[in-house]
């Protein structure tokens, strides 16, 4: 009997759409009993919302006022008192998975299964690594906890018309006081959240400047889509490195997919395989983004994208 | 702070397109070109500026891998760092141990700060920074893209999804360096004569009393998945009827 404990990550007042995934991946599981746990200061909102997931058997709560923000040090030691009694413990690989689940997984002496994107047996799982060039499968002790992330984009939501029951669960730890928060700098929140957003535009190194990433920013408000980036285009500043897409940044699923001025290095390509459907934009008709593109258009971005802006206005 | 110490990891380089073997039983590593991890290069780089800066005295590289990883510590050493130490082994490892490894010469070292990169570009798991943090029982602090330091503590800007998050943490700590934290120097000619000289200490697991132990398996390797070469369109109006023929505007 599969018994999954799912972490819900959280910004304090609601519940991240990766969770909705994270379930898709439990469901996966044989005869898997699933409950989510909500560790913060005051869970009710978030643990009403993952009350709602379907598959979800049972929501726990763990209030302390040390869960403000989400410090890896203080909620893996509650995570490990919570996941006693579980044989799968589960977050997304979120930058917050992967700052809190390995702490969770070396507390308990075990490994962790990094980004699963299948789940072929309770112990065996497939994930990606080499940026994707190669799918593994992994096998981990059957007699073991499996502590793991999600790769959250080979997986859709589950539904939300469920009830399940909340209950506050006794996770007694000692924290530590030695990692402290000092602040946070929120992002660009007017535009749909990269992770989730159905539409995606993303810019690279050809924009030349920040004011050149204006005309992506443009094309993305036309479309409602969220803004999406190279590593190079970061690294260059034109754009906010939450932005960027790829191996080392986020991976991202959404039907419409469009990179402009983007070459598709396989550090990015990782990123976007995923997507419904890829559109290239781009002057070299040799460029490699093309060889994954659905609709490919060779040509002058400056040109491009403002009558394509337009177009679609 | 007196030592602090760098995981200098060998990988296949960044520009390699790895290939699985037609056999399914691994990928492609036979003469393909290796370097050190990208991301354990911007770790040494900071280590490098905060003894610059007089905040540190000593960088330490610690590789653990096949001998051939000398290669990468010397140019390592070549960079900057003081000295180095190789802790043998050809044979697949529990991530756990690795850190056992460290957390090994974290003690026998005395070492005050620890530098990873955020994640290996091969295995691409992303977790040795809290794993060695939690069994050495120390704060983390993972995808750092500014660090600053006050007396016994560190101030730690963090690449989270949302945006950046600044924490503080106590010395001893574990940092991992996120792509933003520095661009990582060249080496000069003359360094990497004068890194041969610098000293580069072998030792095996048993040494330092880890055992090597595999439990989670690697079973299978397959290629990717991969996709349909799509259509060329020519203009604006063939991309915006291409885009309504799929229903996507
Ligand atoms: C450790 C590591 C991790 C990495 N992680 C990531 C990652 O997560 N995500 C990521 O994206 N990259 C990552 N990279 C970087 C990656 O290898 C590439 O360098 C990067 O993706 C290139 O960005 P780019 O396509 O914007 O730039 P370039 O490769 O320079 O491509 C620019 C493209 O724009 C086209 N162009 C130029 N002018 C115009 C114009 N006027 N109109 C139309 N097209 C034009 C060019 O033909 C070219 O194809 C990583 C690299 C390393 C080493
Ligand atoms: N075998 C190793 N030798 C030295 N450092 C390592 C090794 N494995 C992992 N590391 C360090 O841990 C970081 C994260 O690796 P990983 O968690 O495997 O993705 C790397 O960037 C290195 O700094």
């Amino acid at each position: 009997m599969a018994k999954v404990l799912i972490i819900a990550e959280h910004d304090g007042s609601a519940l991240n759409p990766a969770i909705a995934k994270c379930v898709a991946c439990a469901k996966q599981i044989d005869g898997a009993e699933i409950d989510v746990v909500v560790l913060a200061a005051s869970a009710s909102g978030v643990a009403a919302e993952a009350a709602k997931l379907d598959g979800v058997r049972r929501v726990l709560t763990v209030e302390r006022p040390e869960n403000e923000h989400s410090l890896a040090a203080v909620l893996a030691p509650q995570v490990v008192a919570v996941a006693a009694g579980y044989t799968h413990v589960l977050a997304p690989s979120t930058t917050y998975g992967k700052d809190l689940m390995p702490r969770v997984a070396a507390l308990l002496g075990l490994n962790q299964v990094s980004d699963i994107m299948n789940v072929d047996g309770p112990h065996t799982f497939k994930r990606p690594i080499y940026a994707g060039s190669a799918v593994v499968t992994v096998e981990t002790p059957a007699d073991r906890t499996v502590v793991a992330t999600v790769r959250i984009a080979s997986y859709q939501s589950v539904g939300s018309t469920s009830a399940a029951p909340i209950e506050a669960a006794d996770a007694s730890a000692d924290l530590p006081s030695h990692t402290r928060f000092v602040e946070v700098k929120v992002g660009d929140t007017d535009r749909p959240d990269l992770q989730t957003a159905a539409r995606v535009v993303a810019g690279g190194r050809a924009l030349g400047s920040k004011e050149g990433f204006d005309l992506i920013f443009k094309l993305a408000d036309t479309l409602g889509a969220g803004v999406g980036s190279s590593r190079a285009a970061v690294d260059a500043g034109y754009v906010a490195p939450e932005t960027q897409v790829g191996q080392t940044g986020k991976i991202i699923a959404p039907d419409l997919y469009i990179g402009i001025g983007i070459s598709g290095a396989i550090q990015h390509m990782t990123g976007i395989k995923d997507a419904g459907t890829i559109v290239a934009i781009n002057k070299d008709a040799e460029a490699p983004i093309f060889e994954a593109a659905d609709i490919g258009l060779v040509g002058d971005l400056f040109q491009i994208v403002p009558e394509l802006t337009a177009a679609l206005s | 702070m007196e030592k602090i110490l760098v995981g200098l990891k060998r990988v296949v380089d960044y520009n390699v397109r790895v290939q699985v073997k037609k056999d399914g039983s691994g990928v492609e590593t036979d003469g393909v070109k290796m370097s050190i991890n990208p991301f354990d290069e911007i770790a040494l780089e900071e280590a490098l500026r905060i003894r610059e800066r007089g905040e540190a005295s000593e960088v330490i590289l610690l590789s653990i891998g096949t001998t051939e990883a000398q290669q990468q510590l010397r140019t390592g050493l070549a960079m900057g760092a003081d000295r180095a130490i190789l802790v043998n082994n050809s044979e697949p490892l529990d991530p756990l141990v690795v850190a056992q490894t460290f957390k090994a010469v974290i003690e026998r070292e005395n070492i005050d700060l620890v530098i990873l990169g955020k994640q290996a570009i091969d295995d691409d798991n992303s977790v040795m920074g809290p794993m060695l943090a939690a069994i050495w029982d120390r704060p983390q602090a993972t995808f750092a893209s500014e660090i600053a330091f006050d007396g016994g503590k560190a101030r730690v800007t963090r690449e989270i999804d949302s945006g950046l998050e600044t924490i503080e943490v106590d010395l001893p700590a574990v940092i991992t360096a996120d792509l933003r934290l520095n661009e990582p120097r060249y080496v000069k000619l003359p360094d990497i004569m004068k890194a041969k000289k610098k000293p580069l200490d072998e030792m095996s697991l048993a040494d330092l009393g880890v055992e090597a132990v595999q439990t989670v398996r690697e079973t299978a390797y397959a290629p990717p998945a991969a996709r349909q070469r799509g259509i060329m369109v020519e203009d604006v109006a063939g991309l915006v009827s291409a885009l309504k023929d799929r229903g996507l505007v």
